[in-house]
């Protein structure tokens, strides 16, 4: 058995995007339920229709999502465990939801609202994200045990975790700042006709080299921005699919995962064997993935990589076979993550970097907006696209969608 | 938070919170001594410390002193302060050290490396491990270039 092919994204709906805070005074719940409205809209459903939640990262509470919006029955609620890893592979949930017959429509969603809480941010006082008693409602609370023997390296953001990984990988295999630079700098030039995008100004190699150091060698052009927004999807039967608005973009392969001692992989553990310390931590997810779809990278037209930080990208392109392991560097200098000329164009959005940073929805948008023809920056005659999740703890997560 | 020192990343506990899997740590911390538990089936060094060895699932540990040296296996250099008081603090450096006398991988430690110039810090670099006594139950580890 498998889930190739037998399910669909039928609808995407989203809010507009919003610098962090400038969402209120909509709330997240409202945020969401706009986003799973304009979804069911799109695909041409209503939430009469809807019965399954099939999310990541507890983007938000299914219980009180169905009570305000009326969902006659919920038959199906489940999340993919820790963060915006899940993005992509809560596509393959739906799909395994579906095909298992315990739900009929699905959304997945995210909805962000920073006003209050960063993403991006520290916990200084306490140590270092997640410091202060573990991801666990039921666990013994108070100060883990671990903590003692990290808080003082003062790696308490993302920003620092991604750039141990990041050194890591211009040792081994000479990676370049200017590599890095062509990552945000190409994705710029497509935010830049893309109206959706909150970061449109040109980027210049002088305005990258210009730009202030955060934590070396990451400066504020590797990081993504901080976004308020809501993007949900809607996934059903293919068979259904075929009968409601848009053409199916059938979901070919979905796998989330990663090698167990990836682990949480980054602010508390690092410990990930050498063969994949410096890499995104996708490669055995995309292995399952392409297996399960029947394709390989050769297959994929556009590839839409989860951006939070812009050396990631380098680190996917060679975890999903694009080049090989340690040849991300010259490969994206060669130009062939562009739009216009690119092997493999990538994020054609814009990306966290520059469209928006809504955990990974985003780049599902892109991805059906490719394979319906209707995207801004439309790739030719794009059949196929590889939308991904991570890198962070484990799950990481890849899906292969076609038309 | 205590005196403020550029490079030196500030103690932001007191205490290390110890349970029964990370005392004797602690304990040759306030002698200055660097010890890791070391399976008793199967040699494999684990930090920071658990319940059970990732290699054969065993439980039982020996805690055995290293050298209290190791290498730089990645850094950063961070420049910009994530609080306002950190300013005084920027930049510092921090990274993963592999110790000397482990595997490396699974028992390394994420530490802040003291009196090093940034940009000359390179990865494998030689450090040494030393303590800084934060409180009567509290010797926080930390890195610094080994004068060779």
């Amino acid at each position: 058995m498998t889930l190739r092919d037998k399910t669909a994204v039928v609808g995407i709906g989203a809010t507009p995007y919003y610098r962090r805070g400038e969402s209120l005074p909509q709330t997240e719940l409202e945020l969401a339920c706009k986003a799973i409205l304009a979804a069911l809209d799109d695909a041409g459903l209503t939430v009469r229709d809807l019965d399954g939640f099939t999310i990541y990262s507890s983007s938000c509470d299914p219980a009180q999502v169905a009570s305000v919006l009326g969902v006659p029955e919920v038959r199906f609620a489940a999340t993919l465990t820790s963060g915006g890893g899940g993005a992509a592979g809560s596509l393959g949930l739906a799909a395994a939801a579906i095909t298992s017959g315990q739900a009929e429509v699905c959304v997945t969603l995210m909805t962000l609202q920073q006003a209050k809480r960063r993403l991006g941010g520290t916990a200084v006082g306490g140590g270092a994200p997640g410091l202060s008693g573990g991801s666990s409602p039921y666990g013994a609370g108070g100060v883990p045990n671990y903590a003692a023997f990290i808080s003082g390296a003062g790696l308490v953001a993302p920003g620092h975790s991604f750039a141990l990984l990041t050194r890591r990988h211009m040792e081994l295999y000479g990676t370049k700042r200017e590599h890095l630079a062509e990552v945000a700098i190409s994705q710029r030039e497509n935010a830049i006709r893309r109206p959706t995008a909150l970061r449109r100004d040109p980027l210049t190699l002088d305005d990258y080299f210009n730009a202030r150091m955060i934590a070396d060698p990451l400066c504020l052009y590797d990081f993504t921005m901080e976004s308020d927004g809501a993007v949900a999807a809607v996934v059903t039967s293919a068979e259904r699919a075929r009968d409601l608005r848009h053409p199916p973009v059938y979901i070919a392969g979905s796998a989330h995962g990663g090698m167990g001692r990836w682990g949480s992989a980054i602010f508390t553990y690092f410990q990930m064997p050498d063969e994949y310390f410096a890499s995104s931590g996708n490669r055995p997810v995309a292995k399952r993935m392409y297996e399960m779809a029947g394709m390989g990278p050769q297959d994929v037209d556009v590839a839409l990589l989860y951006d939070h930080f812009s050396p990631l990208v380098i680190m996917q392109l060679e975890d999903y076979g694009f080049c090989p392991v340690g040849e991300g560097g010259p490969f994206v200098a060669d130009g062939n993550i562009r739009w216009k000329g690119g092997s493999i164009p990538v994020n054609t959005h814009g990306g966290h970097l520059s469209e928006a940073y809504i955990i990974g929805m985003t780049h599902i948008r892109e991805a059906v907006e490719q394979l319906r023809g209707t995207a801004v920056n439309q790739v030719d005659g794009a059949e196929v696209a590889l939308v991904t999740g991570g890198p962070s703890g484990l799950p990481v997560s890849g899906t292969l969608l076609r038309r | 938070m205590t005196e403020l020192k550029r490079g030196t990343y500030p103690a932001m506990l007191k205490d290390p919170f110890a349970d029964a899997v990370t005392q004797p740590f602690w304990d040759a911390a306030l002698q200055d001594k660097l010890v890791a538990p070391k399976c008793v089936h199967c040699g494999t060094f684990v930090l920071t410390p658990q319940p059970f060895c990732f290699n054969c699932q065993g439980q039982g540990f020996d805690w055995v002193e290293l050298p209290g040296t190791g290498t730089i296996y990645t850094f950063t250099v961070v420049r910009h302060p994530l609080a306002p008081a950190l300013a005084e603090v920027v930049p510092y450096v921090s990274g993963i050290i592999e110790l000397d006398g482990t595997q490396g991988a699974g028992a390394r430690m994420m530490l802040n490396i003291t009196g090093c110039d940034p940009a000359a810090v390179r990865v494998g670099d030689k450090v040494e491990i030393w303590f800084d006594k934060v409180s009567d139950t509290y010797s926080m580890p930390r890195a610094r270039p080994l004068a060779v």
